[in-house]
Formats: C-alpha cells, structure tokens, sequence
C-alpha cells in the first residue's frame, strides 16, 4: 500500500514594526527583561489597546501577496487562556472575520509549479517568555515581547510530501522579506510553526485523523517533526493500529514528539468579538494604495529573470532567493549589460566572499557599481579573470574603486601582441624540455608552457592571445588544451 | 454646621472669586464633615486629606497672585475606585487589588488634574462595580447618609454619599448597567450617565467594556455639566470614545415645546407607589412649562436585564481574568508548591480567595455562557436582542425628545435587604440597563421624597450625544424645585 502524507500549517510571523500592536512599546530583540513594557502591554487593570495601523496595513499587504481576499469589514477577538506569559489572560486575536481570506501562494517543485491555499491570515498579539532557571523554585516572566505584533497565516492542507513543504516554506518566508512584512530571522523567533498532518491511501479522497504538530521552530523541526510524525503514523497503519486525532508537541532536542496532556489539549477559548476596538473598515481606496507598494514576488521573478537575461531555472532561482542579491544582480546588468558574466560572477567568487566573511551583500562594502566596472574591465580584456577575482577581494577588503586596486597593483593587461611576443619567446628559451615534449605529442606541456608565460608576465597578459601566439611561434597545433 | 460643603461647585467657585471664602475654606470643611460622619457612612476607601489641604492652599496663593484658573479649580472631587490614580491606591474595593498602586493616571484623573480640581479620596463601590447597593465590598458597606440603615445605591455609592453627606462637593462614578443614576437617586443627587463613548475609559477597571461609562456625580445638574465637560471628549488611548466635540451651550431652561415620552412598559406592575407619584409629580412640572407628555413603547424592555446578565458577564469573565497573582494585586500565600502544576495552583486559589461571592457569580456565569456550544444560544442571541432594545428607542425617540422614567423601583431598601436574593437586586436595575444597552445618555435627579424622607430620582434618557438636552430638561426642573437643594442635615 503506497501511504500519502496530507500536510497543513500554520505560520506564526512576527512582522518588522517598530512598536507594538496595541501600544507604543519597541519591538526591538534582545533587551533586558522587562524593559520594553508600558501599563497596555503589561495588561494592567484600566488599560485600553490601540491597534498599530502599520501592523494592519502590512497585515493587508502579505493578504494580497498571497492573493487573499481582504475582508473590508474586520474585527478582533479576545482568545481566552490562562498563563502566566500572557498578562491579561486573552489574547487579542482574529477568530470571526479575519483580516484576509481564501488565498494561494504559488511555488515551484522540481519542474512543477504547485499552489498551496490560504484559509486565513489574521493578526494578533504575541505572549511573553516564561523563563524557567535551572533549581529554583520559581519561573520568572520576560514581557518585553508581549504585545509584538503577528500575522497567522493558515494553509489548507494541501502539501504532500516533505519537499512541498520545505519548497513552500521558502517561498513564504520569501514572499514576506520581499514585501518587507517580517524579518523572518529564524534565530529571534520571527517565524513559528504548527504542522497537522493525516495519512492515507495514495488515491484514496477521505482525510485520515488529523494530528497537530505544535512547538516547531525552525524549518528543520517542522521537517524533522513532520517526518517522525508521518512515520509513527505509518507504523501504526500497518500494524493496523488506530491513529487518533490529538496535539503533539515536538522536543526537539529528543527528535521526538509526544501527546500533550488531554487538559493541555481539550482548551476552549471562549473567543468572542473584543469590545474594546470597533471593528476596522477597511476602504477600496486603502487595499489599492497598499496594492501599488507591493514589490514584484519572488515566482514571477525567477520566471522573468529566466526571460529576460537568459538564465537558467537554477541561476534564476539562487538570485531571487534572497531579494537583496536579485535587485543587486539587476543594478550589476544595467551598468554592465552582460547578464551572463554578472550571474557567473555572483554566484561564483561574490557569494563566496560573502560566505566567507558571513556578510550580506548590503553589508559589504562591494557595490553595483563598483562590481559593474570590475566586470567592465575584465569584459574589455583589460584585466584577466584571476586579476579580477583578487581585486574584487580587496574591494570587499578596502571599498576602493576596482580601477585604482588595477593600477595601484599594475594588473592592466597586456594585450600588445610585440610584448606577448617577447615574453613567449623567453618563456620557449627558459623551458627547452616542455617544448621537446610539445613536439613528441605530449599535450599537457603546452598548458603547462601557456602558465609560464602568464606567470612571467605577473598574470597581466591576456591568455588567448598568450596562446594565440605561443601557438603561432611553435607551430604546433595542440589546441584545445589548457 | 458650615453650609458650605452642601453648596455647589458653581457657587463655591463665584464665593472665592468674589472673596467671600478660600478654597482652603472649602477644602478644610468638606474634610470636617468627612472626618466627623465617614465612620459611619464610609463613603471612602482610602484619602488624600493632607494632600488636598496643600493643594487647596497652593490655589489661594495662585489666585492671590492674580493667575486665571479653571472653572472647576479647587473644588473637592471624590474618584470611584476602579478610576486609576498614578502613586494612589486604587482597589475596585476588592481583595485582589487591595494593595494595587497603578503606575498611571485614567485619562479623566488627567483632565482633572488639569483642572486643578482637589481629589479627597478614592470612595467605595461594590466589588468591581458589581452589585447595586455598595453591600459588595472588600471594605465594608458604604451607609446611605439619609438612612444609615439603608443603602446608598450601587455601584457607585461611595461617591454618591459623599456628594449626598458633603463629604465632597462633586465626585466621578462609573455606570455600566445603572451604577451612576440608581445610587444618585438613592442618595439625592445628581448623576449622569453620558453616551457610550463620550468620555474616556482608559484608566477605568474595566467591568463590562461594551457598558462601562464613566460620568459625573453633583450636587445639581449644573455642576454636572461643569464636569462633563472637564472629563469628556475624545481620546486617542480609547479607541471607543467618540472624535466629537463636548456640547457647549449654556444650560437655559428652555424647554416649552419638548416632547416628554413615558415608556408604558416602566409604569407598570413591580413599581413601588410612591416612586410612581413622585415621578408623575415631575412630569406635571414639566407639563406646567410647556412639555408635552406622551406614552411611547419599548416592546423589548421586558429582556434587558437578561440580556445584561449575559453580555456583561462574558465581558466582565474576560476583564477579570488578569487578576491571577502573577504580576500585581493579591496573591494566595498558601498556594500548593508541590502540586501537579504549581501555577495554576496559585492562580486558582489566589483567585478564590481574592473575589468576593458576586464577582465570582458573574465570571462563572460568564465563562459559561461564552464556552464552546453555548456561545451562539447566549451571548450571540443577547448581541441580537441588544440590538433590537437600541431600536426600540430609536424608533421612540423618532416622536419623542427624551423619555422620562423612574431610576429604580424602589426607594433606597435596607442593608442586607436583598444581598441574599442576586435576583431581586439584579432587578432593582431595570429601569437603568436597558440605557446601557442602547448605549444613550441618561440623567438621574432627585425628584422628591418618600413619607420616610427617602430620596427618589427621576430618570431623563436622551438621543445619543444629548447630554445638553437631557442636562437642560434637569437644569428646568431644578429651577423650578428645591429637591436637590435638601441635605440628610436638613436645610
């Protein structure tokens, strides 16, 4: 029996304002416990919550990314659960009418373009930190984060097989930097996860039980978890034991889930429409306004780049991958209009500079301009290949004009026929042996010749006319070598 | 005994500007009348005694200096204590706030400031303004000044004795079913009720959200005004309350031509007699001035207060939930370290044993009610109904200026008379939930007394945001009586 896994989620992710949903507060990660609260987000007796109309317009602006349709009439709703992170006891959230509704989001699959639906995206307060130390008989409470705002976005379960939804993690977690909604810095908790997942019959239409997968926090736990949920689920199955519907929660630490508690579980949060904030009337004129800042999405990218510039799939995906390499690709082709040098050029010895310093492209202190005219030199033969990779490590190094580095290191390139020349003819006097071999046929002698000759002339010369004219004066006809 | 913590603040003001007095004057025997009877009546929580002579005292040597100040300066205010108050106690009157010292000031605390009004205290209230008789507080019962054997009203009744006693000269309340205008009337003021959204709550304990509404409570409708339009208007920490200006025509008693209608569904059986006839009374002097009365409808009055009892409830089982020991307030020392989970041990029993009985009534009646599977036969049934009491008065109000009503059924009752029966007191509130429910603005004036010398009040509820109509109609017939003018000392 071939078992197919129906997987759903939920997304949890912190969205880039300054303050807080319902107060002035800072979002800001990382500061001392406690220090970024005020008597809203504490939940003090008295209090009222503002809503953060930033978070409800980029709230709008991820619904229409993933082609949502925005309910023009929304409300909050106070979801109540007691825990001592959670100040007032609810929290504020979006139960009856959500901010967006019935969306999609497209992604690619090896060859295949898949869609995923959206049930809902709604918007609503984060918690604080329970802080448990090590003996002590008390917990304490860090409330700085409570009341960030979040945006849930919650999927059909649509996805198949774990490589769904890594592919659609990726998208989504892109979708959301390119339109500026989250961060999504993995490490600060920026995006959060909940998994559900049944088996069944390959073919068969009926949803099996559903299990919940909560606590996953990374794209690592939610596969990993996924992944020993689907198998538990299959051992049961062929062993012809029952699978039933209940909430794990993923230890990561262990690589296994188990069970929460049936009073952990059996929660009824008595939602109900939150009183203190009217409903939010969301105008025609407000979703197009939000509609015309949206930036082009990651897919239809990838598509235009393979069009456009002539990559390949592969290429298109690496640059759009993060969005900050994709605009610095295009700036890089508007001023040197060689797509394909560019590309190269990026994805080869720029990315592994940034590796290796562990920078972003914003970060360091290479420009477009700066790259462009790098390329612009080695594109005119005025520089070799080699001499471009290491002025571009020291324009990573210093931020200097790559022209300056060349003339500063004297690595303008010869191309003067008469002085190649000269030098092939003292690199064929200093190595009578390699040219003996030529002659016998031995074909790894003429690399070996053309190296020589670069090396003497301190890798300034330009290698096809350096064995343009070694070939010429040796009047062999050992070409294609190297 | 001085006269002068029985007159009204717009008298009191003229007084000091024409020299005849200080404001350290008013101040000092507003505090001998609540040093001399607060023991009994117990209209207060917690004082400021000190502080208010030295804020008295800083005002006279403003005016001495010849510096302009507001209307209201210097004049004795009173502050339920569910008003927070930055650095001040403030309780709710229950256990599990009893040592809650808020950290900042309600929006209204602000504009009083502002003012330069004089707090003297936080006064008593039943537990989270739940009740209707001031018999459910962590500190003792509040006594009504007119019968110590009576109570004052709830739940605002702290703030109404202390008006009533002279114990303050104008005080805030907060109503969320009638705790302003049945306490008002129970003691002999004046009390106001203003439209939902009128004036800010950020800074009020929240009760019932949806309800709650903070408002004055005077000597007469005058002062009353004065303090609308010092707490009121819009705020942007509230984002319930209204962006719209305050009324600011001067009250003028004008009122030949208006269109008085009486709900014939608040004149029927359950009404006391006396209560009755001291509202037609009114409603005669009203005629006499040129009104015209006329019986109007409001068919669906009959479900208010069981609509109140499920929409309050779910609001207020939410609200309440953030008292569970964790950050402020009481905490149960006794909790179970050792328990399964030691957290919910804590806040369990922290909860138990900080609420009193009628707060815990009203949370376990709203938990119920909003829990999955009878959300919709409650809470979403009592939101439709509700909506159907607000067009019950629009429809009224289609052929009628304001509706005239009694307050409460009864004249004040004992101590302990109904603290027993939740039922017979959830009823006392009647004629006053229903206005909360349409959210609309409603006044609340003595209209006479019983053989007893009880005070009853008369009810006058206005088109939303009327609050200068429903003051003007009380300022006429303050004009025209002297009710409010009457002391529990006589006068």
């Amino acid at each position: 029996m071939e078992i197919e896994s129906v997987i759903g989620l939920e997304i949890h992710t912190e969205l880039s304002t300054r303050s807080k949903m319902f107060c002035s507060c800072s979002t800001r990660f990382g500061s001392s416990p406690n220090t970024q609260v005020c008597p809203v987000c504490l939940g003090l007796p008295g209090v009222l919550p503002v809503v953060n109309e930033e978070a409800v317009k980029i709230g709008i602006k991820t619904c229409l990314a993933l082609n949502c349709e925005i309910n023009r009439y929304t409300r909050f709703d106070r979801k109540n659960y007691y825990y001592p992170d959670l100040p007032k006891n609810y929290q504020i959230s979006q139960q009856y009418i959500p901010i967006g509704v019935d969306g999609w989001v497209e992604f690619e699959v090896g060859e295949e373009v898949k869609r995923v639906r959206i049930h809902n995206v709604h918007l609503e307060e984060d918690a604080g930190k329970n802080v448990h130390e090590e003996g002590k008989n008390f917990s304490l409470v860090d409330l700085n984060r409570a009341g960030i705002p979040l945006l849930e976005i919650v999927t059909y379960p649509d996805m198949r097989s774990m490589e769904e939804v890594n592919s659609f993690m990726n998208e989504l977690r892109n979708i959301l930097i390119y339109i500026g909604a989250s961060n999504c810095k993995m490490e600060e908790g920026h995006l959060r996860f909940e998994a559900n997942v049944s088996i069944r019959e390959k073919g068969s239409e009926e949803l099996g039980p559903k299990v919940e997968m909560k606590n996953l926090n990374s794209f690592k736990s939610v596969l990993q978890a996924l992944e020993y949920e689907i198998e538990r689920q299959g051992a049961r199955l062929r062993r012809g034991k029952p699978i039933y519907q209940e909430t794990r929660l993923w230890n990561e630490e262990k690589g296994e889930s188990y069970p929460m508690r049936f009073k952990e579980e059996a929660q009824d949060y008595r939602y109900f429409p939150e009183p203190d904030i009217p409903p939010l009337e969301i105008s025609e004129t407000m979703i197009e306004d939000i509609r015309a800042t949206l930036p082009e999405l990651p897919l239809k990218k990838r598509e235009r780049f393979v069009k456009e510039y002539g990559l390949s799939k592969r290429e298109a995906g690496v640059l759009v991958e993060e969005k900050e390499i994709s605009c610095f690709f295009e700036e890089v082709v508007k001023a040197c209009p060689h797509p394909r040098v560019v590309v190269n050029w990026i994805m080869g010895p720029v990315m592994r500079e940034l590796n290796e310093r562990g920078l972003t492209i914003g970060e360091s202190k290479v420009t477009a301009a700066k790259l462009a005219r790098l390329l612009e030199m080695v594109k005119s033969n005025l520089i070799t290949q080699t001499n471009a990779k290491y002025c571009l490590h020291e324009i990573f190094d210093s931020g200097e004009e790559p022209e300056k580095i060349v003339q500063k290191r004297g690595w303008t390139q010869v191309t003067d026929a008469e002085e190649i020349e000269k030098i092939v003819r003292e690199a064929i006097l200093k190595n009578p042996r390699a040219v003996e071999d030529i002659k016998n046929g031995k074909k790894t002698a003429f690399g070996f010749l053309i190296g020589q000759v670069m090396k003497l002339s301190q890798g300034k010369a330009n290698p096809g006319k350096v064995r343009e004219i070694l070939e010429r004066e040796l009047g062999s006809s050992s070409k294609g070598e190297g | 005994m001085s006269k002068l913590p029985f007159l009204p603040a717009h008298v009191l003001s003229g007084m000091v500007r024409k020299g005849e007095i200080s404001f350290s004057d008013i101040t000092s025997e507003v505090i001998a009348r609540l040093e001399a009877q607060d023991k009994s009546i117990n209209a207060y929580i917690s004082r400021r005694l000190e502080a208010a002579r030295e804020e008295a005292k800083a005002l006279d040597e403003s005016l001495a200096r010849g510096e302009d100040l507001p209307p209201l300066a210097g004049i004795p205010l009173a502050v339920k204590d569910n008003i927070c108050t930055q650095g001040f106690l403030t309780t709710c009157a229950s256990k599990i706030l009893y040592n809650f010292v808020p950290p900042y000031n309600a929006t209204v605390v602000e504009k009083i400031k502002k003012e330069k009004m004089i707090i003297i205290g936080k006064t008593n209230m039943d537990e989270f303004a739940m009740g209707s008789s001031t018999e459910n507080s962590y500190f003792g019962t509040t006594r009504n000044p007119w019968d110590y054997q009576r109570v004052p009203g709830g739940s605002s009744g702290g703030s109404t004795a202390a008006v009533a006693a002279g114990e303050s000269i104008v005080a805030l309340g907060s109503d969320t079913g009638g705790s302003i205008r049945q306490p008002a009337s129970f003691c002999s003021v004046t009390g106001l009720k203003p439209t939902y959204g009128r004036v800010s709550r950020y800074g009020l304990v929240a009760f019932a959200s949806s309800l709650d509404q903070i408002g004055p409570i005077a000597r007469d409708v005058k002062d009353a005004y004065l303090l609308l339009k010092v707490i009121g208007g819009y705020d942007r920490c509230d984002s319930t309350s209204l962006p719209l200006p305050l009324p600011e025509e001067q009250l003028n008693g004008k009122v030949r031509g208006k269109i008085l209608g009486l709900p014939k569904e608040y004149f029927s059986e359950g009404i006391d007699p006396k209560v009755k006839e001291i509202v037609e009374k009114a409603i005669k002097i009203w005629q006499e001035m040129g009104c015209i009365v006329k019986e109007i409808t409001l068919p669906h009055t009959k479900y208010s207060v069981a609509t109140y009892y499920i929409v309050a409830p779910c609001e207020a089982s939410s609200n309440l939930a953030r008292y569970d020991g964790v950050q402020y307030g009481f905490r149960n020392p006794e909790y179970t370290i050792t328990g399964q989970n030691p957290v919910i041990d804590m806040m369990e029993e922290t909860r138990d044993n900080g609420f009193g009985s009628e707060v815990k009534r009203r949370i376990m009646l709203g938990t119920f009610t909003l829990s999955h599977g009878y959300f919709e036969a409650y809470y979403l049934k009592a939101q439709k109904v509700r909506t159907l009491i607000k067009e019950d008065f629009e429809k009224a109000f289609q052929s009628c200026d304001f509706i005239v009503t009694p307050v409460s059924p009864t004249p004040p009752f004992k101590i302990g008379e109904k603290i027993s029966d939740p039922l017979k007191m959830y009823l006392s509130d009647i004629f006053t939930i229903p206005v909360n429910l349409a959210g609309l603005p409603a006044l609340s004036i003595p209209g006479g007394f019983t053989e007893q010398n009880l005070p009853v009040g008369v009810q006058i509820i206005g088109k939303p945001l009327d609050e200068y109509g429903i003051l003007n109609l009380g300022f006429a017939f303050q004009e025209a009586t002297d009710f409010h003018k009457r002391s529990p000392h006589g006068n």
